[in-house]
């Protein structure tokens, strides 16, 4: 049976599942990064993915062009970062219930969406690996890494954008003072509001592309509640990767090889009850989380409102 | 800019020159309060135009409108003699006003190029432009004698670096005109002494400058004219030249006012606090405190002296249980406490009055009451099997807020909307008010105005004189003369020496706080 795990094909076929379940916590988690680095968390990732999952799989489904469906989540998850900057900044409510709130709207309103519109599962022809001449051919790599789709590549693009943006750009410099001190920030003249919600929203887009990555390239479906705690799990990983996007990118891999693992060892067959097999990439975060966290310290001001006292 | 500006009217900076800047009537009303009351105010390029008032007397306020962080409910502003709108510090920093707050507006996780850069556009379009940044940093230094380094972390810094990254960050954007909000007083006497050379400088160039103090000897030296606040009201401008610091003193607070405390009689009792070769770690990994003994006996002031950083931080802390103690013991009334819980050695009636109360000694977002209470919240009057006595909490915050002479609008503000000195006054109040076995008092009087520095420092001579054991931290040394029975010097985390009261000069302190036995002459090398 453990043999069977360590032959080289079902070993490729891990790594290459691995990488490409990363996809939509990258996405996820990178924007969270976004959010929290300007002192917003946002508790509504979940929401926001499955409202962008249900709107690029209905959009795909009916008008037939997955870069429309793709660019509906993005609107859609964009729509809904601005409605939780508009709670968290202008009317200063607690950032955590609020993204609780915005998971429930999330979760309810893409069910409703699906049972009006839709009624029953169906499929679609999601976004298709991408063969690149040369790479795609060298054995096991190129199974691994180049034979996924244009989404899966995104993902890994955006962590060195996202570094490049936080750490060597002007808005880079705003985002990380307004997150550890938006007074300071504030006297020099920048706007605290603004940034916020640049960085809400962004977070919301990349949700949204997030939750499309899982119905129209992924897993090419919809079904109610897909994500299932996928969101949350983004969350944690910026935590678990203190804030960094190459941290993010750590833990989304850490966390995705695991899930792949699993998944393999219940289509090997292997006796291990599937509900332990299912639980180990979460336990696994559990004990990452507890080892690290301590270690680094969150922004200042993550979670507080930000208010000048006139 | 104007092409017919002559090279008289540029800064060093190459900003142009503010000639005049006048406040006209401002008004400014919080809730419960009128902070500024018609108040007229006005400053010229190449002066030093001092503000001076009693704490809440409206500074700050003043000078947060004058940066457009606070909005007036009326009045005007008029600049080089025209009517000026400045409703964020966005157009304030357009006009040329810099200002160098109370509290510092530092993002500490950032570098100094990264906090002066912060908010301005960059010469590379989206992208930072640090290198620049710190070249022109270092250009800047080099005009007005500030020592920076610009990649270092704020973090890293002592306070005295921090406020340099501050001027520089003003000067930086082309301030004309800066606002120096107390910006002495969490400063060493030599750094005081380096940023009055930095201010001559910016002077002599051209600036204006609006300096706020509580220590008036600092007014007298570097100021021209001098302006008293009350209750948010203009009391009047003078020269500098024509008063005197006695004169400053009594046109302030509106009746005279001794320099000196009256000591009184204290008969010296039991030892109360005891350390026996305690070590302990920094937060920077150096070594804290390196063998530290020294008792502190009922009924009397021992005095703690030493330029800041060489341990006293760290002293307070391991005897209050805040950081743990490596090896040696403390005794308070000879029990072993030792690395116990704050909790439990503030139950045995240690009082502490941190150095940073804003951080450390209260919680901005509890009103004044509550603050008054954190520490014996658990004890009658003020609760009772776990339901707090909300009238015994009352009265004891009106009892402290009358007797300290807190000002505030009620013991429900939020301490957040304290002005700077009130809150510590709250502090103050909370732990000298508990009648406890030992007090343990981190720069008391620092950002007190005069008459609540005199109230406090006899507030510490009667507990002394009631028995109580006082441990007084304070880098100031008159202070520490005026109110210690002995004196110990810290230098690197050591007691150099501890010295009677009757043989402390400033000199001999002066030499052991700079780590040198006058009797030995020489620096000691550890
Ligand atoms: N944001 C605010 N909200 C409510 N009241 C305020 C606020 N800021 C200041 N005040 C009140 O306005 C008055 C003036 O405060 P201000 O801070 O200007 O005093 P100050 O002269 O600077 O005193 P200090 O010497 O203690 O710094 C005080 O009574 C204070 O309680
Ligand atoms: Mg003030």
């Amino acid at each position: 049976m453990i043999t069977e795990l360590l032959s080289t094909t079902v070993l490729i076929g891990i790594l290459a599942s691995g990488i490409r379940l990363a996809t939509p916590y990258l996405y996820a988690a990178i924007g969270e990064t976004f959010g929290q680095k300007s002192g917003v968390l946002n508790l509504g990732v979940e929401g926001q993915m499955l409202l962008g999952c249900f709107a690029a799989f209905y959009v795909a489904l009916t008008t037939g062009n997955l870069w429309l469906g793709l660019l509906a989540a993005m609107i859609v998850g964009a729509a809904m970062g601005l409605a939780m900057a508009f709670v968290t900044v202008n009317l200063r409510a607690q950032q955590g219930i609020s993204g609780i709130g915005f998971y429930l709207f999330g979760l309810g309103m893409s069910d409703l969406l699906f049972q009006r519109l839709m009624g029953t599962v169906e499929t679609v022809k999601g976004f298709q690996r991408i063969y690149i001449p040369g790479l795609s051919d060298i054995p096991g790599i190129g199974e691994i890494f180049f034979n996924q789709n244009i989404l899966v590549y995104g993902a890994y693009l955006l962590v060195p954008l996202a570094w490049f943006v936080l750490n060597k750009t002007t808005l880079g410099l705003k985002i990380r003072a307004v997150g550890e001190n938006p007074d300071a920030a504030d006297s020099l003249g920048v706007s605290v509001a603004r940034v916020r919600y640049f960085t809400i929203i962004l977070g919301g887009t990349l949700s949204g592309i997030a939750g499309a990555s899982l119905s129209i390239a992924l897993l090419n479906v919809f079904q109610q509640n897909m994500t299932s705690g996928l969101g949350f799990i983004a969350v944690a990983l910026v935590y678990f990767g203190a804030w960094k996007p190459v941290g993010v990118l750590g833990g989304a891999l850490l966390f995705s090889m695991v899930n792949s693992l699993q998944l393999w060892i219940q289509v090997l067959g292997i006796p291990v009850p599937s509900d332990i097999a299912v639980m180990m990439p979460y336990v696994l975060t559990i004990l990452v989380l507890v080892a690290t966290v301590s270690r680094v310290r969150a922004p200042s001001a993550l979670t507080k409102p930000f208010e000048r006292d006139d | 800019m104007d092409g017919a500006m002559t090279e008289s009217t540029k800064l060093p900076s190459g900003q142009t020159r503010i000639n005049s800047l006048e406040m006209r009537g401002i008004t400014k009303r919080f809730p419960g309060v009128l902070a500024s009351d018609h108040v007229n105010f006005d400053v010229k390029s190449g002066e030093v135009h001092a503000l001076l008032g009693e704490n809440g007397a409206g500074k700050s306020t003043l000078m947060k409108i004058l940066y457009g962080l606070y909005h007036p409910d009326e009045g005007e502003i008029l600049l080089d003699g025209k009517p000026v709108t400045i409703s964020s510090p966005t157009d304030s920093i357009d006009l040329g006003i810099g200002m160098i707050h109370q509290h510092f507006m530092l993002v500490p996780t950032l570098t100094v190029a990264e906090n002066v850069a912060l908010g301005l556009p960059s010469s590379r379009g989206v992208l930072t432009d640090l290198d620049r940044v710190s070249k022109r940093i270092i250009e800047l230094a080099d005009i007005y004698g500030l020592k920076i380094d610009p990649d270092a972390y704020v973090w890293q810094l002592s306070v005295g670096q921090q406020q340099r990254v501050e001027i520089i960050k003003a000067l930086y954007r082309g301030a004309a005109l800066l606002i120096l909000d107390e910006p002495t007083a969490v400063l060493t006497p030599q750094e005081v002494d380096e940023l009055f050379v930095i201010m001559n400088q910016m002077v002599k160039d051209g600036h204006a400058l609006i300096f706020i103090s509580h220590k008036l000897h600092e007014v007298v030296e570097i100021s021209h004219r001098v302006t008293v606040l009350r209750d948010g009201r203009t009391i009047g401008t003078r020269l500098t030249s024509e008063t005197t610091k006695q004169d400053l003193a009594n046109w302030m607070v509106g009746r005279e006012v001794g320099f000196a405390p009256n000591r009184g009689q204290s008969t010296l009792g039991e030892v109360r606090l005891s350390l026996n070769e305690v070590h302990c770690g920094s937060d920077r990994g150096t070594p804290g405190l390196r063998g530290v003994s020294f008792d502190v006996c009922s009924g009397e002031i021992l005095g703690i002296a030493g330029v800041s950083g060489n341990g006293q931080r760290e002293l307070a802390e391991s005897i209050t249980g805040l950081r743990k103690v490596t090896s040696g013991r403390v005794f308070l009334e000879g029990q072993d406490i030792t690395n116990l819980a704050p909790g439990e050695i503030t139950d045995r009636m240690l009082s502490y009055i941190p150095e940073e109360r804003m951080r450390d000694g209260m919680i901005k977002d509890f009103t004044i009451a509550e603050n008054m209470i954190l520490r014996e919240h658990h004890k009658q009057p003020y609760s009772k099997n776990g339901f707090l006595n909300l009238r015994g909490i009352a009265n004891h915050a009106d009892e402290l807020i009358e007797s300290f002479r807190v000002k505030t609008p009620s013991r429900e503000t939020l301490a957040k909307n304290l002005s700077g000195g009130n809150i510590q006054k709250v502090v103050l109040a909370r732990e000298i008010s508990r009648n406890p076995r030992v007090i343990l008092a981190a720069q008391p009087t620092r950002g007190l105005d005069i008459g609540a520095t005199e109230y406090v420092r006899q507030q510490l001579i009667e507990q002394r004189n009631k028995g109580t054991a006082v441990m007084l931290v304070s880098e100031d040394l008159d202070e520490i003369l005026a109110l210690s029975d002995r004196i110990a010097v810290v230098y690197e985390g050591q007691i150099m020496d501890i010295v009677p009261r009757e043989n402390a000069t400033p000199e001999k302190l002066g030499l052991l706080m700079a780590g040198v036995h006058p009797e030995e002459g020489a620096p000691v090398v550890q």
